[in-house]
């Protein structure tokens, strides 16, 4: 299964490196990466495969979270399937 | 790849517009379960709610994780009792009794189905059901209760209404310590749908399967944040805008609906199309009315406003799901709608006015507090204003009014959580006493000369 990792906040050295970091970590492997810094605000919106942590998704989702408030970016996960079913007919 | 500001979108509506599925329902057919024996009778039906609704509670929870989405209930709805009691006879308070000990044991928190239908007469079984449901409600904790007294092919059952505006009124009296709950928990029904995933008027209709999972979902915060960035445009592209967002929040409540009854291995029923505001600040149908350009809601404009909503949110929601039904459409419940709650504490929303707002919308007179010293013809009478509403305009409409036991104009019930609090409203106290007391069946209403 896939998941979308959305990180939204002021931008600061090595955001990118410490998500994927963490995504290694997990053997969640990156199959996509967009992102855009709007004036000091810095949007990223990463693809996953969640294939490794199928069991615990919500753990992993929750890890993510603490990095977030760590760094002071909003972190979150969600499974890909909510996005397709509900902006494509 | 998807769309950044999809993605965006969506996780704004769950963070902070509060979009929710309201509801994951099971509803479970009783009808294997009625034994000429009570306390027989009784074990089947504890036996069969807890091996079919065992793993409920866990598939939620786990649903609720893997896609992030707040799942706030799981419920069960059964087969009306009054047709189980019909068979075994005695106490018929050992249903509820039953019912409530198996909606414990499941980690439910409400069960709906201690019903009765008598739209056209009554079984001395759905009579004794009725009279116990007082001392049901009062004695139980989780289950709800309903009683469908009219439709639209078989008209209004006058002597039930009677009934039932005293059972609402004793029901007030049984659980006046604990501000009247137990009548938000009794709905009475005009063309009560067989597959309503939402409490306290949720029954597993006998035209239903054996086992079946509907979904109820929400967001009157998505709607009224997207109405309030549309900005100063015509009505025809509010009405635009409702109907794309109430098909993105029902894709939601259809995947979730697919994914629990693959899950359980129980079929998908229905998506049950709806706005249910809760007391949450920007969770209110009554808000979005207002953000429609409103002063506030209850002043002329709202039935037509309302129309809108409720129109718009069916057309998108039927798009957006293979299977629809239950009372989809907007819910006005006053004391679980911040918007509402403060309308009718300014005087500005009154009892005629939500009547009027019956017409246009899902449901009907919902969570209204009335004065203590209200009669029970006068309950009885405005269940047949609301029942003759439904019955002409071959809807679904219902009753759920919360007579406040010793109390008046200015003060206020507060029940807390879903069900929230509001203030006592006013009555017209004109008696229609002779008018109740005639009983009989008010005809069912022609289907040609529509004017």
């Amino acid at each position: 299964m896939r998941a979308v990792i959305t990180v939204i906040g002021k931008d600061t050295v090595g955001i990118l490196a410490r998500v994927s970091a963490l995504c290694a970590d997990n053997d969640v492997n990156i199959l996509d990466v967009t992102q855009s810094v709007l004036q000091d605000m810095f949007a990223m919106v990463t693809l996953v495969d969640v294939a490794a942590v199928d069991d615990d998704f919500a753990a992993f989702a929750e890890q993510m979270k603490v990095l977030g408030e760590k760094e002071g970016l909003v972190i979150h996960v969600m499974h890909e399937e909510i996005f397709n079913s509900m902006h494509r007919i | 790849m998807l769309n950044v500001s999809d993605i965006l979108e969506t996780i704004k509506m769950i963070q902070q517009e509060n979009l929710d599925i309201r509801t994951i329902t099971m509803g479970i057919s009783l009808l294997d379960c009625a034994d000429g024996d009570i306390d027989r009778s009784c074990a089947k039906v504890y036996e069969k709610i807890c091996r079919k609704a065992k793993n409920l509670v866990t598939v939620g929870e786990a649903i609720e994780r893997k896609y992030g989405i707040p799942i706030i209930n799981k419920r069960i709805s059964v087969t009306p009792i009054g047709l189980i009691a019909g068979s075994s006879g005695g106490d018929v308070i050992k249903y509820a009794k039953a019912l409530d000990k198996a909606a414990t044991e499941m980690g439910v928190n409400f069960l709906g189905g201690y019903s009765a239908l008598v739209q056209k007469g009554m079984t001395a079984g759905e009579k004794a059901l009725i009279d116990s449901i007082p001392q049901a409600l009062a004695e139980t904790e989780r289950v709800c209760s309903s009683v469908n007294i009219g439709s639209s092919k078989a008209g209004i059952n006058l002597d039930a209404v009677k009934l039932m505006g005293q059972i609402v009124k004793k029901t007030a009296e049984l659980t006046a310590d604990s501000d009247c709950i137990g009548c938000a928990k009794l709905v009475v029904f005009c063309n009560a749908p067989d597959d309503n995933p939402f409490m306290a008027g949720a029954f597993h209709g006998v035209g239903e399967g054996d086992c079946v999972i509907n979904v109820g979902v929400s967001g009157p915060g998505v709607v009224r944040a997207a109405v309030e960035k549309a900005g100063d445009c015509t009505i025809s592209e509010i009405a635009d805008i409702i109907k794309k967002t109430a098909f993105k929040i029902t894709r939601m409540g259809q995947l979730v609906a697919v994914e629990a009854s693959e899950r359980l291995g129980v079929p998908f029923g229905i998506v049950d199309l709806s706005l249910a505001p809760t007391p949450a600040v920007g969770d209110s149908v009554a808000y979005i009315l207002e953000e429609m350009g409103l002063e506030v809601c209850g002043g002329h404009g709202t039935t037509a406003t309302l129309a809108i909503l409720n129109d718009a949110v069916k057309k998108g929601g039927v798009m957006a799901s293979s299977r629809v039904g239950g009372l989809s459409g907007a819910f006005i419940p006053v004391t679980e709608d911040a918007g509402m709650i403060k309308a009718a504490r300014c005087g500005a929303l009154s009892l005629e006015k939500l009547e009027a707002m019956t017409a246009v919308c899902s449901v009907g007179l919902d969570m209204i507090v009335l004065p203590g010293d209200t009669t029970a013809e006068i309950i009885a009478a405005i269940i047949a204003d609301e029942a003759a509403i439904g019955m002409v305009n071959f809807k679904t409409t219902a009753v759920r009014v919360i007579p406040a036991v010793g109390k008046s104009i200015g003060e206020e019930l507060t029940f807390g959580g879903l069900l929230g609090g509001g203030p006592v409203m006013k009555v017209n106290y004109a008696s229609p006493n002779r008018f109740i007391n005639r009983g009989g069946q008010i005809p069912a209403p022609l289907h040609s000369l529509k004017n």
